[in-house]
């Protein structure tokens, strides 16, 4: 190991950074300094762009569309995009969702949908967890039951992340309760628009929305919106939480969220100077910084193996990653001081979940801080609850 | 030594949690959280009427003969039901008063315990990031200027207790609100409560004390601000952790009730002992609150408010954390018991401001 990134990664860099620089359309990077989630359409513009470029699906093979980076290339551009505050493409579609279609789904399915997402067009949100299936997902209830050329589905998902943007839905679903839980799922795909689903918007701590609940009252699904095979749906899940688990480390967004602390920090005043000179801020902020080199540096390891590990280092680094957007968010709302404990309604005016017709004493350049605070705390839960990969990671690597 | 309440006391908190129970359940709560003004009309009322806001005042002072433990007690109960009425800024408003004394304060303690007059305290100010202590707000000629921030009650407030620097010395002044140059910006914290913050312009203010008298008001009065504040964090910590734990018995993963991971028992073992340390803290500072060393006291107050804000934001998030994505919701209970005690972690200063306090009146003592 002589250097850390060789000299095409870093050329490579500056070569993201300098298409960033002249394309990011400069009102996308203002709506995304609030770090508030995107708007579908600002989302589905910017992916227009990357598309153009062939750069919207990083991790997508060749084939379907991918740029055929390598792992730190990837890396490097999910980096640059955050440092320039650009919208996310949908995630959900993109990173988790296509995975699967690309690799278990049949070759008809792949063309009718992986353009779409490739090019921002569909949106498509993930039907997992029940109101009785959280931690254990295999135990869920919602039934698809054959009907001819359809399915027939009914039961309800909850926690479905940003599914008031979806066109899609990928869902598991119960297709034999005559055996042992894993093998009665599988995995159908599902046009939101169908005849019988309802969404209900759940309102989080941050007063924001981002999850969904959706209730389906027997919903007609085409048996060709199968994928792969009946009663296979856990694995291609397992395959999907896998890939979740890997990018929930999420250090590109907290390197984000370290710059704009300091920039926070340079501006608020403590005794008579910036917080940014205090001591006992600069030692917390300097703890924080120390485990996201630790982190980052753990997560370009994972992308540089040449085997699969089976998800051990992706829990490891789902647990120290979630913890620590949440320590860097509440350190930001604290540099804040009084107006860190302030509600602001989101200035975009989208999804407002009550709006109470005051006036926020908030600065701009604290808007949405107190919010992320709040809403982080779901990092250790979602995408596998922290208590979950702990035993993950005592089970499969440990042995214990 | 003696940590048992009195019966007085004792129906004091029964009359608390009753109110709690008739008027304040879940979905009336939500009811006045959404509403203009955040509290529901003719609670204050109630609040004087059962005596609650002369609980905590000695009888010298025109209240009914307690201290520091009534507040405590009705703060905590308040806390179980995250009410959101600005008790704690009573509390400071009616010891500042008490301290300063004198005929026209009478009046005004007066007005307060009947629950007639609504005046708050207007300490804070945003240079000062939770140090009360921090007064930039300038008085020449009992005529003031300056910005003073999340003043709690400041939106159904008539009147302000408000701190200035005069030369050299603090004084106290009474501003009323409608008076020409006030400008007061109301929001909502994020534990959903109507605070102020208020922009002093040549306001004219009513002299109530200076210098060391002013001084020694405002550091008793924030005291017992404090104190009634670690009762309140206490009974949101411990509503937090039962409410919990009764999910954990009911709530089924892996085909058994989660509560059966050892994990998540150890994780309300520890939720359980900081509750624990946060309600002996609060003891050992109530004793404190009655002996006359000043310094003891000071190291109290912060090792409480220390306890209370640390043990607070664990049990919270760790509340939240034990629910799951249910715990993140708006609806359910358990996000503003921790968003109440996030907001009381930072309070009357957060723990990096006690942890120091602490450690300057322990020098003092050795």
């Amino acid at each position: 190991m002589q250097s850390f990134y060789s000299e095409e990664e870093k050329a490579f860099r500056a070569e993201v950074r300098a298409f960033v620089e002249t394309h990011l359309p400069p009102e996308l990077a203002q709506q995304g300094l609030h770090d508030y989630h995107p708007r579908r359409e600002d989302q589905s513009r910017w992916v227009r762009i990357l598309a153009q470029k062939g750069w919207s699906v990083p991790h997508w093979p060749t084939a379907y569309g991918g740029p055929g980076w390598s792992g730190v290339q990837r890396f490097i551009f999910e980096d640059e995009m955050r440092r320039a505050h650009a919208p996310t493409a949908d995630r959900i579609g993109t990173e988790l969702v296509a995975p699967v279609l690309y690799t278990f789904a049949s070759e008809e399915q792949r063309q009718k949908y992986l353009p779409a997402i490739r090019n921002g067009d569909t949106f498509w949100a993930q039907g997992f967890s029940e109101p009785g299936s959280g931690s254990d997902l295999s135990s869920l209830r919602t039934r698809a039951v054959r009907d001819g050329d359809h399915y027939v589905v009914s039961g309800q998902k909850t926690w479905t992340t940003e599914g008031h943007h979806g066109d899609m839905i990928f869902m598991l679903v119960r297709t034999n309760s005559e055996v042992k839980p894993q093998a009665g799922i599988s995995a159908l795909l599902i046009d939101l628009n169908s005849p019988g689903i309802t969404r209900r918007p759940i309102w989080t701590i941050d007063e924001g929305l981002t999850v969904n609940e959706f209730f389906f009252d027997e919903v007609r699904v085409p048996t060709e919106n199968l994928v792969g095979e009946e009663g296979a749906g856990w694995s291609y899940a397992k395959f999907l939480l896998n890939n979740e688990r890997t990018n929930s480390a999420e250090v590109p967004h907290t390197k984000r969220d370290i710059a704009q602390l300091r920039a926070i920090a340079q501006i608020e005043p403590k005794n008579g100077r910036p917080l940014i000179e205090d001591a006992g801020f600069r030692a917390r902020l300097a703890r924080i910084e120390i485990d996201t080199m630790a982190l980052e540096t753990a997560v370009l390891r994972a992308l540089t193996a040449d085997s699969h590990d089976g998800g051990s280092v992706a829990s490891l680094v789902k647990v120290r990653g979630s913890e620590l957007r949440q320590r860097v968010a509440d350190l930001a709302d604290e540099a804040l001081g009084d107006r860190g404990l302030a509600i602001c309604l989101n200035p975009e005016g989208e999804h407002r979940m009550f709006d109470d017709g005051l006036t926020s004493p908030v600065a701009d350049y604290g808007i949405g801080i107190a919010a992320k605070a709040m809403f982080r705390r779901a990092t250790t839960i979602y995408g596998g609850a922290n208590e979950i990969q702990r035993t993950l990671i005592a089970k499969t690597v440990l042995e214990l | 030594m003696d940590f048992a309440y009195t019966s007085e006391q004792e129906s004091l908190r029964d009359s608390v949690k009753r109110f709690v129970e008739r008027e304040f359940d879940w979905e009336e709560r939500f009811r006045i959280i959404r509403s203009t003004e955040g509290v529901a009309a003719g609670h204050w009322a109630i609040f004087a009427e059962l005596g609650w806001l002369g609980a905590g005042l000695s009888e010298a002072a025109g209240g009914f003969g307690g201290g520091a433990i009534e507040n405590a007690l009705i703060a905590e109960e308040l806390g179980r039901g995250l009410v959101t009425e600005p008790f704690i800024a009573h509390v400071v408003a009616t010891q500042l008063l008490a301290a300063i004394g004198g005929d026209v304060v009478a009046d005004l303690i007066a007005g307060l315990v009947m629950g007639e007059k609504r005046i708050v305290p207007a300490l804070q100010e945003p240079v000062g990031r939770g140090d009360w202590r921090l007064i930039e707000t300038k008085a020449e000629g009992h005529v003031l200027n300056g910005v003073k921030s999340l003043v709690e009650g400041g939106a159904t407030a008539e009147q302000l207790i408000v701190s200035a620097q005069d030369g050299d010395s603090t004084s106290l002044y009474l501003v009323d609100l409608q008076t020409a140059g006030v400008t007061r910006t109301i929001y909502r914290t994020l534990d959903n409560r109507r605070v102020a913050d208020v922009r002093l312009d040549n306001v004219s203010g009513t002299l109530l004390a200076s210098g060391p008298e002013a001084d020694a008001a405002i550091n008793r009065a924030v005291e017992h601000g404090i104190v009634a504040l670690c009762g309140e964090a206490l009974g949101v910590m411990d509503t937090a952790l039962w409410t919990t734990r009764d999910y954990l018995k009911v709530r089924k993963q892996f085909g058994t009730a989660i509560g059966n991971f050892q994990a998540l028992q150890h994780r309300m073992a520890d939720m359980l002992i900081e509750t624990e340390m946060a309600r002996s803290i609060l003891f050992h500072l109530l004793g404190a609150m009655a002996d006359g060393d000043d310094d003891a006291r000071a190291a109290a107050i912060s090792a409480a408010k220390t306890q209370a804000s640390s043990g607070g934001i664990f049990v919270g998030s760790q509340a939240i954390q034990l629910h799951g994505g249910i715990g993140v919701t708006e609806e359910l209970n358990i996000s503003h018991h921790y968003r109440r005690l996030y907001v009381i972690a930072r309070q009357f200063g957060d723990v990096e401001l006690h942890l120091a306090r602490f450690a300057e009146s322990v020098d003092r003592l050795v």
